[in-house]
């Protein structure tokens, strides 16, 4: 993996709100291709840490880069280059499927005729040709959840950043779910995960567990498991997450 | 289609796809129009009156027959010193007159009820209207009123209720609107995207901004129409300082969404801190210079206070624009202030 491009590389990232420092000091870097799970408890500073990677936060201090570009100084290149997936589900529930996807495509500056093939391939891809026409508040959340991500990755970004893109759904939807991750993976993607659910840390190629602003354990899973005697992600987890001290 | 234009027609596509909203935007300045100009009056009308007469003579008979023939007045006829007490009591009259015949003069006194002090001042008033009429001994006095000689309460009503919709409608839909995208975490998926955020702002605000032109176009056509507001060249004026006050109040709508993080809140902050100040202080039902000096000072921040101001010497006296430039200049600085501490807010946000 040490020949491959860094496409993430964070140093000493802080984000303080106030005197309560959310983020503190977080170094890491992030290969092409990869699928890199994001883990910690609630109010460990995933979401602040993970937003400041997409331009939406600007860091107290520390720097980074993403996709080539300075975090700090050139937040317009990187937005160009990423796609986002919040926790909370959303779309326009009161825009159709294909209006939605429209809007975003634009905004991300396809023209009409990318937008055609792109969008021919996806509902066939999604199996939801039927559903184009369709208000997205109508149909079901785990095809809304698979919609987000379509309109996440419409215009072929170099990392998607995924903020607990499975929270609420079925373990069969969730599972359909991460084959789109690995399918958008394989076509070199990279693939930025913050998730609650530690059978998906699993799925992924290296585990980050960030705990009270920190990330404390940093491997692929199958090292994290030896290194702390466990069996399962699960069990490394609560080892992990029992230095907290932080209240949620 | 550019980016700016996919916005708008997004935003397009929420107002006209929530019914409700749309139909409760478009009706109620309708609504409130009719309702101010008709039905609600500050007019006193219908005062019921009896009067009380020691002797009859061709005075008091004269005074009578003028209670009688007044549209203002329900002339109830004669009545015994001793029932006028129970008479107001029960409510049965609103005033009384007592006439004594002095000699070849009359000494009158009014009696009435003032349990409601503005209809009470203005009976009295009418009813010093009708004795000063029919005094020999002293000239009537000619009054002329100028600007509305029919004293409709509707001309009046008028600008206030236009300062107070778009108030409603600019600051609490596209307040609300925002937020909920924050809500929504929509606008995280905007912000995330190459678009600028100033794209983002007028793309929210441009779509509210054509609403409300189709809503001040309504109550302008309601206002010289069914209302019979007069209609002059100071029209265009009108719709000018209209266009300076819908940026305004879309300003503060900018402004609230960037301090409230639901839309509840926002529902709040707005119907709070802009409805109560705009219907208290504006100069809208109480007038302004009857405050005491601390309120006509707090009435001096108020946006709609010199909107409506502005409003009434351009519908109502027919004044040309050079009377309103000190209300113009005002909201104008008022707006580049709100707008420009609103766009600074919603950049720094991140």
């Amino acid at each position: 993996m040490n020949n491959q491009k860094k496409v993430i590389s964070v140093k000493d990232l802080t984000k303080k709100f106030g005197s309560f420092t959310a983020v503190d000091h977080i170094s890491f870097d992030v290969m092409e291709g990869e699928i890199f799970g994001f883990l910690g408890a609630n109010g460990a500073g995933k979401t602040t840490a993970m937003r400041m990677l997409c331009g939406l936060s600007f860091p107290t201090s520390g720097s980074g880069t993403v996709a080539g570009f300075d975090i700090t100084t050139d937040a317009e290149d990187i937005k160009r280059n990423i796609g986002y997936m919040s926790q909370k589900f959303s779309l326009y529930s009161d825009l159709t499927v294909i209006q939605n996807l429209r809007l975003f495509s634009t905004i991300y500056g396809m023209s009409d005729k990318e937008f055609k093939s792109a969008s021919e391939n996806l509902f066939k891809e999604l199996e939801m040709e039927d559903m184009r026409n369709t208000l997205v508040g109508e149909i079901p959340v785990g095809w809304r959840q698979k919609l987000a991500f379509a309109t996440a990755t419409i215009h072929n970004p170099k990392v998607v950043f995924l903020d607990e893109p499975t929270g609420g759904v079925d373990p069969v939807t969730r599972r359909r779910f991460w084959e789109l991750i690995y399918q958008a993976s394989s076509k070199g993607m990279t693939i930025f995960v913050t998730t609650h659910y530690l059978d998906e840390a699993e799925y992924c190629n290296r585990v980050s567990i960030m705990v009270d602003g920190k990330i404390s354990a940093l491997d692929n899973p199958t090292a994290l498991k030896e290194k702390y005697h466990a069996t399962t992600m699960d069990e490394v987890f609560r080892i992990v997450a029992k230095q907290a001290k932080r209240e949620e | 289609m550019g980016i700016f234009g996919s916005l708008i027609k997004k935003e397009a596509i929420h107002i006209v796809r929530d019914k409700r909203t749309m139909f409760i935007t478009l009706l109620m300045p309708l609504f409130l129009l009719i309702l101010f100009g008709f039905a609600i009056s500050t007019e006193v009308k219908n005062i019921k009156i009896v009067t009380i007469v020691d002797k009859h003579t061709d005075m008091s008979r004269d005074i009578e027959q003028k209670l009688a023939v007044n549209e203002y007045f329900t002339y109830l006829g004669q009545a015994a010193p001793g029932d006028v007490e129970r008479l107001l009591r029960t409510g049965e009259i609103d005033a009384a007159l007592f006439i004594r015949t002095d000699g070849d003069k009359l000494d009158t006194q009014i009696i009435v009820d003032a349990s409601n002090t503005t209809s009470a001042k203005t009976s009295t008033g009418y009813i010093q209207g009708v004795l000063s009429g029919s005094s020999q001994s002293q000239p009537p006095i000619l009054t002329q009123t100028l600007y509305n000689p029919q004293m409709k309460s509707a001309y009046n009503f008028v600008p206030g209720i236009m300062g107070m919709i778009f108030i409603l409608i600019c600051a609490i839909m596209t307040s609300v609107s925002i937020v909920r995208e924050k809500e929504n975490g929509t606008m995280d998926l905007l912000l995330v995207s190459p678009t600028k955020p100033g794209t983002i702002i007028l793309g929210k605000l441009i779509p509210y901004f054509i609403l409300s032109c189709i809503i001040l176009a309504i109550m302008l056509l309601i206002a010289y129409t069914v209302l019979e507001l007069p209609l002059s060249a100071s029209v265009f004026n009108v719709i000018i300082l209209s266009l300076i006050y819908i940026t305004l109040s879309l300003s503060i709508g900018l402004l609230v969404s960037t301090i409230v993080n639901t839309q509840l809140n926002a529902l709040i902050v707005s119907a709070v801190m802009f409805m109560v100040p705009i219907i208290m202080f504006s100069g809208m039902i109480f007038p302004i210079d009857n405050m005491p000096r601390i309120l006509q000072c707090i009435t001096t921040i108020i946006p709609a206070r010199w909107y409506i101001s502005a409003m009434r010497k351009l519908m109502i006296q027919q004044l040309p624009f050079g009377y309103i430039i000190r209300e113009t200049v005002i909201l104008g600085s008022m707006t580049i202030v709100l707008l420009g501490l609103a766009i600074t807010k919603f950049k720094n946000s991140r």
